[in-house]
């Protein structure tokens, strides 16, 4: 079958892979209909995350219709549509029992790595690096889906494919943001980054009761997008000072809420930008946490944090006086997704969450590359490229 | 008596040697300030989210620890908080250290590895009922390069390394 490889820093292919087989009683194996780019891909395509190997088939948020069920399975059925979570969860140990489910302790085959990076294993991921298991992605025309009756959701009637395509990962990141912040009704919440996982952390705490939702991003139609299909305010950083605005929008406290969605790549103005540029390509942290910084000082005294953008090491410079003297809580997570995805395609069917729009390139699998670099280099206006390796179905728009 | 420069090259020596020493103290797991806590022969455990019944069913020990024989002894007790059953096990003898270590560590038959295992495969098949597997798994064309032969090398020995 075809499939898209990453075969180094900055480059992937389209290669002829196996198949994929059932190993597990609890596999399916799913036909792929819409598979996408995800921000947090680009750690992986400039090699910040170590323990990639080339040939490994990427790809991690995706949809489609059930080909093969292994004999443990017992939600799924061969020509079900369904949408799948990106991680990997087993949904019975302690962590999965409470709905921690990223956290799973049987989700990844090769624990020790992120063990020794991190003092614990979390659970897998597909097309993740090795560190998170080494599964084969989904810019494939086949995956296989391990723990099916966790992680593979049937998609109500009504929701059209490229809909649910995001509730497998972009929707329940940013949920898992926004419901563990633990926004409280009336709340102000600031999101740095207007990709599709803050999008959604926005659109997931307006659901949640926020009575105002403000988007950090310098993109000018990511914030286009927010404002019509999200519904929040916007805010320019490359146009105004960030925390002077937030404080002038907040009668001067500063968000209750602050939640990160950028990560180990965020951009930036001003020599704290560029210092973090050049400390990160000597080595010398492995992460930027330009916006990290910024949202933990803007948020207001006793307010709450939450960190969705994807960090895989160290970062200098943590402003840990205000954490502890403004008295904030900072929690962050993968996604919890199997415990959000019931309710996104249920608030998707009832017209109260906008995803396709974040489709705004859609493409045949043969031109992944192409994807990609336009997805990296945010060209024609790319939010997200969506790849389509059975060709154009019917169920898209 | 030596001259200036014999003084500097017998200080050198003495410091290289110096450090030589101390290293090869610490790779042996002699040194005192090695920090290596992995000399002794300690407990390694998974906490498993059923019952000790379940996890000790009539008393039998799991199949994957049974299989490792002498080689460990085993014992179970509830977790605290409602967690389920801390399953543990320890090597009878003393565990490798120095070179031997690393040597048996690269080499895959350092039996710490087997005991890591042996608990992970526990706890997947009291709580789930199988082992996940990832291999075979699809994959493009993989030219051999030193950063790929380490992931490999490094996802050979996952099952058995970490820090349980």
């Amino acid at each position: 079958m075809k499939a898209l490889c990453w075969t180094g820093v900055n480059e992937t292919a389209v290669e002829t892979v196996d198949e994929p087989t059932i190993l597990n009683d609890r596999d399916i194996i799913l036909k792929v209909r819409l598979t996408t780019t995800c921000g947090s891909d680009l750690h992986l395509l400039g090699g910040y995350i170590p323990s990639m190997r080339a040939g490994d088939v990427l790809g991690h948020e995706f949809m489609g219709e059930v080909a093969e069920v292994g004999k443990g399975v017992r939600n799924h059925k061969v020509g079900d549509r369904v949408t799948v979570c990106s991680f990997i969860a087993c949904g019975q140990c302690w962590y999965c029992s409470q709905q921690l489910l990223s956290l799973c302790d049987n989700g990844n085959p090769n624990p020790a790595l992120t063990e020794g990076l991190w003092g614990s294993s979390i659970g897998g991921c597909f097309a993740y690096s090795h560190a998170l298991g080494g599964f084969a992605g989904s810019h494939a025309e086949y995956v296989r889906v391990p723990y099916a009756d966790q992680g593979a959701f049937a998609v109500p009637d009504g929701v059209s494919d490229m809909a649910a395509l995001f509730a497998s990962d972009a929707a329940p990141t940013g949920w898992t943001g926004a419901d563990g912040a633990g926004i409280t009704p009336g709340d102000t919440v600031a999101v740095w980054g207007a990709g599709g996982v803050g999008q959604m952390a926005a659109r997931g705490a307006m659901l949640m009761g926020a009575e105002q939702v403000i988007v950090i991003d310098r993109l000018p139609e990511r914030l286009a997008q927010v404002r019509q299909y999200i519904g929040a305010e916007t805010l320019d950083y490359t146009q105004d000072s960030v925390v002077a605005e937030l404080k002038e929008r907040t009668g001067g406290r500063g968000p209750d809420v602050v939640i990160e969605a950028v990560g180990m790549e965020a951009h930036g103005t001003g020599p704290q930008y560029l210092y973090d540029q050049v400390k990160q390509q000597l080595r010398l942290q492995s992460d930027r946490p330009t916006a990290l910084r910024e949202a933990i000082y803007a948020c207001r005294k006793g307010g709450s944090m939450f960190v969705l953008g994807v960090f895989g090491g160290v970062v200098d410079k943590f402003p840990m006086g205000a954490v502890m003297n403004k008295a904030l809580t900072v929690r962050g997570a993968q996604q919890h997704g199997q415990r959000y995805i019931p309710r996104i395609l249920q608030h998707i069917a009832d017209g109260e969450l906008n995803t396709q729009h974040l489709a705004t390139h859609v493409m045949s699998l043969d031109q992944g590359p192409q994807g990609y670099r336009m997805f990296k280099e945010k060209q024609d206006g790319c939010v997200r490229a969506v790849f389509q390796p059975d060709g154009p179905t019917g169920s898209t728009s | 008596m030596s001259t200036p420069a014999g003084k500097v090259a017998e200080a050198t020596l003495h410091a290289v040697g110096g450090l030589v020493r101390r290293l090869q103290q610490a790779v042996a797991g002699n040194g005192a300030a090695s920090g290596d806590d992995e000399a002794r022969s300690r407990w390694r455990s998974v906490t498993i989210n059923r019952s000790q019944d379940e996890v000790l069913p009539d008393g039998r020990v799991p199949g994957p620890l049974a299989a490792l024989g002498d080689l460990v002894e085993v014992q179970v007790r509830p977790a605290p908080g409602g967690k389920g059953t801390e399953l543990a096990a320890r090597l009878r003898g003393a565990e490798p250290t120095g070179l031997r270590s690393a040597a048996a560590r690269i080499g895959g038959d350092d039996p710490r590895q087997q005991v890591r295992s042996a608990l992970r495969e526990a706890k997947q098949l009291i709580e789930v009922g199988e082992v996940l597997r990832v291999d075979p798994t699809p994959h493009g064309h993989r030219p051999p390069t030193p950063t790929g032969e380490l992931v490999e090398g490094a996802t050979r020995r996952a099952a058995g390394e970490g820090v349980l």
